[in-house]
């Protein structure tokens, strides 16, 4: 590998590619375990057996991990040998901001559903215009009492076979919404929630301006702040969940209201758990020393990251909790 | 570092982070994909040789023309075009290799992983996916069998594989151009795949989204696709297509790209119209959003939907229009010569041009009423799909081969595959227009004795076709292990850096980004 920096054309030269590795195949073989597992051990969940299926699933799991980690590990290394170029870097952000896109697209399709069913199909099998006329479940429904309002705390099926029903609403006054907020607004959770992403967002960016002004101690204490505000949310979430659960009877089985809040909330949750890792991990790196003002990729990144689950927080906040 | 060779023995293909290794692990991946879905095609042409049942069972005919689906769009055409893309991408723009060459390694082992969990759901207890490859619920939901879990995971890491091959191939084409390569420089190739990955991005993580909540109406009791809990069946239909469509134009734009790089080798004359193209390609791109219930007219939209879908698909037909006016344009007066992959290219000119006709047959809603699920609509996206983009990866294949393995392939037994597969195909497909338009409903082992003489042609023309493709693998072999040698140019002054590298392309092009002028 040549130091050699005076090239021509510059940014265009000394491009690292990478010797064999190892670690794509170890990965693959990784995945590869942790889906042949997950979906044994689900199957064997629906089948009410126990078998290898968890173990396997654990196995792969450990392996990806581990594969990953000595990855990224392997190219903080070379980043720091000085083997990077400005060009190679700058594929990195294009990589970082793809992804992050991708992650966009992911949760349109969940918003889309909730859309969908929110605003057309819910109101249609309610009886609404003229598909709802000439319906016949919608028909059905209707003479059994099924009146469609969101958020839906029964559902058609309840309607039509009562307590029989497999799909049971949360019921009356059972919803997330501020208007069933037993405890007052001012213990509302979501409320909190977004205030603490809301701050997260600062305070990271207050740690990226510390470490542009090269003041490391201002860079590492905001990034501990934001790491820390975000497993605060993620404890007010988990507490969240367990009203839900223990006591609203609100759970990912009540009907299309259960199914959309818990998973558009639990995917960002576990949006919010990743990002935080990655916080957690470039605040481990800060206090070893890594990153500079002109060479902080990997905190940007996670920067990024963060912010993306903190847009994708405020559209769930206005769609999900308030509207 | 720049000039080490080849690995020894088999661990370069397994820790290989070459674009030139894993575009070629791609092709043979995608070649073999082929065969097997070829195989489950002919299972399914064998059944429908005559009317009745002989010989297999109809649960069994469902899961061959699930799997015949997804096998082919999922494991032959997409990774053909992802190594193509590989082999000469890096290569067109003159760039030494991919953006990130270890990540595009594990885009690539990704998918013998998840092809093998495919396929051998056909053995587990219950069978394979049964569903059709467009896996509607609540077929693919309630009324699944227990295999439908582990197709639900192939389909995520699939589609991990594509997203990662997306993201290097942007990062490829807008960040490791050689200086003075500018976007309105570029082949049309690179211009095609640069929107096609942009599709995949945007796309595939719904398809992901799309899985995922199958995956929990069938294990943890949600109910998306299900009435009884306020969900809807027909919301499953709105998401997949969402990616689908997209993904139909991500199975073509690349096939563009190659014609666009043929047609005017062969012709001798440069591409007509290049920037019209770019935009054309950009619009379909853009339109493919905006048209997916089109596939779903039947499923009882407001009719302002069905209209909005009508038009907008109908729209489509503009920015195609521009692109064969262009070939054609391209073709007019040139002195042309017809090489295989130049009879490959105009065969995709003329064949895919049918395959959109009756696209925009279909695309008018009341008519579609007829149409929908029969045998028309089979025979027009097979129009677009095995001339279109399938003919587009042989034509790419053999034009540059030579490239890639430094010897010419046998132009005779070239031509002599290209009119094997010619009629085959033909005769597989044209037929199904008919059967079709005649009421003949798809995804059934049994007909009515009426349609009995058409689908006995179609499936003398499927194992035609069929087995010419082993002659193709012959050919290719052939082709490999010697023969004449090729030029640096290969042909009649053909533009692009990629032939002004030696033949065969040495294992590192371009370490240092070539002059372009």
């Amino acid at each position: 590998m040549s130091t050699d920096t005076n090239s021509s054309v510059e940014g265009y030269e000394h491009y690292y590619v990478p010797e064999q590795s190892a670690f794509p195949i170890l990965a693959s073989i990784g995945l590869f375990a942790l889906i042949f597992g997950l979906a044994t051990f689900l199957n064997e969940l629906q089948a009410e057996v126990t078998g290898a299926g968890r173990y396997v699933a654990i196995a792969g799991f450990a392996m990806l991990s581990a594969t990953l980690f000595s990855w990224f590990r392997q190219t903080i290394i070379e980043n720091m040998s000085g083997m990077n170029s400005a060009q190679l870097k700058r594929s990195y952000v294009w990589g970082m901001g793809w992804f992050i896109f991708s992650e966009v697209m992911f949760f349109a399709a969940f918003f889309g559903a909730l859309y969908y069913v929110r605003n057309l199909a819910g109101p249609w099998l309610g009886g609404e215009g003229e598909k709802g006329q000439y319906m016949e479940l919608a028909k059905m429904w209707a003479a059994s009492g099924y009146e469609y309002t969101w958020p839906p705390l029964s559902t058609p099926d309840e309607a039509v076979n009562g307590a029989k029903a497999v799909f049971q609403g949360a019921g009356e006054g059972n919803s997330m919404y501020p208007s069933d907020a037993h405890n007052g607004l001012a213990l509302w959770l979501p409320m909190w929630n977004t205030i603490l992403l809301l701050s997260s967002s600062v305070t990271v960016h207050i740690a990226h301006i510390g470490l542009k002004e090269g003041n490391r101690a201002k860079f590492k204490g905001w990034l501990l702040a934001t790491v820390i505000l975000a497993i605060a949310f993620l404890f007010l979430q988990v507490a969240e969940y367990y009203e839900a659960y223990v006591h609203l009877g609100l759970t990912l089985e009540s009907g299309i209201y259960g199914t959309t809040f818990f998973m558009l909330t639990g995917f960002h949750g576990f949006h919010v758990f990743l990002g935080m890792t990655m916080l957690l991990i470039m605040f481990l790196r800060s206090t070893k020393g890594h990153f500079s003002h002109d060479d902080c990729f990997g905190f940007e990144a996670a920067s990024w990251y963060w912010h993306f689950v903190d847009v994708v927080w405020v559209c769930l906040f206005f769609f999900v909790y308030i509207i | 570092m720049g000039d080490h060779g080849p690995a020894k023995g088999f661990g370069r293909w397994l820790f290989t982070t070459n674009h030139k290794d894993i575009g070629s692990m791609y092709l043979w991946f995608s070649f073999a994909m082929f065969l097997m879905g070829g195989v489950f095609a002919l299972v399914i042409r064998a059944e429908l040789f005559q009317p009745g049942l002989q010989l297999v069972e109809p649960e069994f005919f469902n899961q061959m023309t699930t799997m015949h689906g997804l096998v082919m769009v999922f494991g032959a055409v997409m990774p053909a075009f992802v190594g193509l893309a590989n082999w000469m991408i890096p290569m067109m723009v003159g760039a030494p290799d991919m953006a990130l060459p270890r990540m595009n390694n594990w885009s690539f082992w990704i998918l013998p992983f998840a092809f093998t969990l495919l396929a051998s759901t056909l053995l587990m207890e219950g069978g394979g996916p049964n569903f059709g490859w467009t896996f509607y619920a609540p077929l693919s939901t309630t009324y699944a069998p227990p295999s439908v879990t582990y197709f639900i995971f192939a389909v995520h890491i699939m589609g991990a594989s594509s997203i990662m091959g997306s993201i290097n191939i942007i990062a490829t084409i807008l960040n490791m151009r050689a200086p003075g390569m500018t976007l309105m420089k570029m082949p049309l190739f690179v211009w095609t795949w640069l929107i096609t990955a942009y599709l995949l991005i945007a796309v595939m993580p719904v398809l992901a989204g799309c899985v995922t909540m199958m995956l929990m109406d069938i294990h943890f009791g949600t109910s998306f696709f299900s009435a009884a809990g306020g969900g809807d069946p027909v919301l499953f239909q709105h998401v997949f297509w969402f990616f689908g469509h997209p993904e139909v134009y991500i199975m073509i734009l690349p096939a563009f790209g190659i014609v666009s790089a043929i047609i005017p080798t062969f012709a001798r004359k440069p591409l007509f119209g290049y920037a019209s193209m770019v935009y054309a390609t950009a619009s379909i791109a853009f339109l493919s959003f905006i048209v997916w219930a089109h596939h779903m007219f039947t499923v009882g939209m407001p009719i302002a939907g069905e209209l909005f879908f009508m038009y907008a698909t109908m729209l489509i037909a503009v920015p195609t229009g521009v692109k064969v006016f262009n070939w054609v344009s391209t073709m007019f007066r040139g002195s042309m010569t017809f090489e295989t992959p130049m009879l490959f290219a105009i065969a995709f000119v003329i064949l895919f041009t049918i395959g959109g006709f009756s696209g925009l047959m279909l695309s008018i809603a009341p008519a579609d009423f007829q149409y929908h699920d029969t045998y028309f609509v089979v025979a027009h996206f097979h129009y677009v799909l095995v001339p279109g983009a399938v003919f587009s990866i042989f034509a790419a294949v053999y034009y540059w081969l030579p490239k890639w393995c430094g010897n010419m392939y046998d132009e005779r037994l070239g031509k002599a595959h290209f009119w094997l597969s010619f009629v085959g195909l033909n005769l597989t497909f044209f037929p199904m227009h008919f059967v079709g338009l005649a009421g003949m409903p798809r995804r059934i082992p049994d007909y009515a004795l009426q349609f009995a003489d058409f689908n006995q042609i179609a499936s003398m023309g499927a194992f035609l076709f069929g087995f010419s493709q082993v002659f193709f693998l012959f050919i290719v072999i052939k082709t490999i292990r010697g023969g004449e040698k090729a030029t640096d140019a290969v042909w009649d002054n053909p533009e692009g850096l990629e032939w002004t590298v030696a033949s065969p392309a040495p294992y590192h092009t371009f370490t240092t980004p070539p002059p372009v002028k």
